[in-house]
């Protein structure tokens, strides 16, 4: 059999070929180079995620220059409290350690959030009624943040002007 | 130009070195991190988290999380005995960012639960993304490219931790990155840093020296709807069966 009028067969052939063509041409233009580099994402991605500023420097980088600051926490409970936990997102700090500087801290808002005392928290864990604890004293009278335990030299060495003895862990939870 | 068999061999190495070189790129733009060398996971000690909501607020600062959203949340459960029967409360005020006001109910076990995306190795939400814009990198994190993102909605609904939301300004869908940023730069991440005891703790488990490989051998660590066998790599080192 032959085939007769075969022409628009090999016309349609002609369209198939140009939109493959353009097809082909466009998704080349249109696909990221970097789509399919470790899967079906687009890699470069992963570049624009990690080019994010950091705001906390990390502990490290805190130390590196108060060296002063870790000798006294490694001597008490707070050693594996880092420093910016507290003292806040200090990355600009950091970089221009002149040019930033730190805000000073409230403590009487800033210990409670781990220190008051709930009944969901672990037992372990210190906690105080603070309104029964330190009768409206602020925590840093007594405590030193950076190693918070009250070492009764210090209170006698600096008994003069400053710290009053602790009401005696009144209110404390265990 | 003549060159003997031997100058031939000598020369290859060398040539070989600079190839690689060449491959390589400029030492300083290529940086030191390998994915290939890392597989990040997260582990939880409930028994340490004292619901103080640090890793909340750091999350919120590091990431830029607009108000009302949590990439990471706390939960605390309450679980008492109503009529002979064990009832079940949740509750998590602002994602815990300002920590939980105390409640004296005798005879409830409490305790918290903080939680955050399970990074999932196979993961329900990377599945049903029509473009390819989220994804588990090589190194074990789910992300979002955000250049990609519709904002369809979908990974939203796939995630069975709920772990997701949608920007409300940007409207593309966005969760914890782990801190990719951070961790990518030999940090930990915003929550681990800010953890005041150590309840959050990054692993690395692809890792020999990283002591979660200790820890998982000497606890009995889960995650969270195991029945999903979505491979969470978010591990609770004493978690309550009754945490959903």
């Amino acid at each position: 059999m032959k085939f007769k009028d075969a022409t628009h067969l090999f016309r349609l052939a002609g369209v198939f070929a140009a939109g493959l063509l353009l097809f082909v041409a466009l998704r080349s233009f249109l696909v990221p180079k970097s789509f399919g580099q470790y899967g079906h994402f687009r890699g470069d991605a992963l570049a624009d995620i990690k080019a994010q500023p950091v705001h906390y420097a990390g502990h490290e980088a805190c130390e590196s220059c108060h060296s002063d600051v870790l000798d006294q926490k490694v001597k008490g409970k707070h050693v594996r409290v880092n420093c910016e936990a507290c003292h806040g997102p200090l990355a600009t700090h950091a970089e221009d350690p002149g040019g930033i500087t730190p805000e000073k801290l409230d403590t009487a808002k800033l210990c409670v959030r781990c220190h008051e005392a709930n009944t969901a928290k672990p037992k372990w864990f210190p906690q105080v009624v603070s309104a029964d604890h330190s009768a409206g004293l602020a925590c840093n009278e007594c405590h030193q943040p950076h190693n918070p335990v009250i070492v009764a030299e210090e209170k006698t060495a600096s008994a003069g002007e400053g710290p009053k003895p602790a009401p005696a862990n009144k209110g404390a939870k265990k | 130009m003549n060159i003997t068999r031997r100058h031939f061999l000598v020369l290859l190495p060398a040539a070989a070195l600079a190839w690689e070189h060449v491959l390589a790129g400029t030492p300083e733009l290529s940086s030191n991190y390998n994915t290939s060398d890392h597989w990040w996971g997260m582990l939880v000690d409930i028994e340490k988290c004292i619901g103080c909501g640090s890793c909340v607020r750091a999350c919120a600062k590091e990431n830029n999380v607009p108000d009302g959203y949590y990439r990471t949340w706390i939960e605390r459960y309450r679980i008492k005995e109503v009529n002979g029967l064990e009832t079940l409360e949740v509750d998590s005020p602002d994602g815990g960012k300002n920590g939980f006001p105390s409640s004296d109910e005798p005879g409830v076990k409490q305790f918290f639960v903080p939680k955050m995306c399970n990074h999932c190795a196979d993961s329900p939400c990377t599945q049903v993304c029509p473009v390819g814009a989220t994804f588990v990198s090589p190194d074990g994190v789910v992300l979002i490219d955000e250049k990609y993102c519709l904002g369809c909605r979908y990974c939203i609904q796939a995630c069975p931790y709920g772990c997701r939301f949608l920007h409300p300004e940007k409207n593309v869908a966005q969760k914890c990155t782990l801190c990719y940023h951070r961790i990518t730069q030999g940090l930990t991440t915003a929550c681990c840093e800010n953890c005041p005891t150590g309840a959050r703790q990054l692993a690395d488990l692809k890792n020999p020296k990283d002591p979660i490989h200790e820890f998982l051998r000497t606890h009995k660590v889960q995650v969270l709807k195991p029945h999903l066998a979505t491979q969470a790599k978010l591990y609770y080192n004493g978690l309550d069966g009754a945490v959903r």
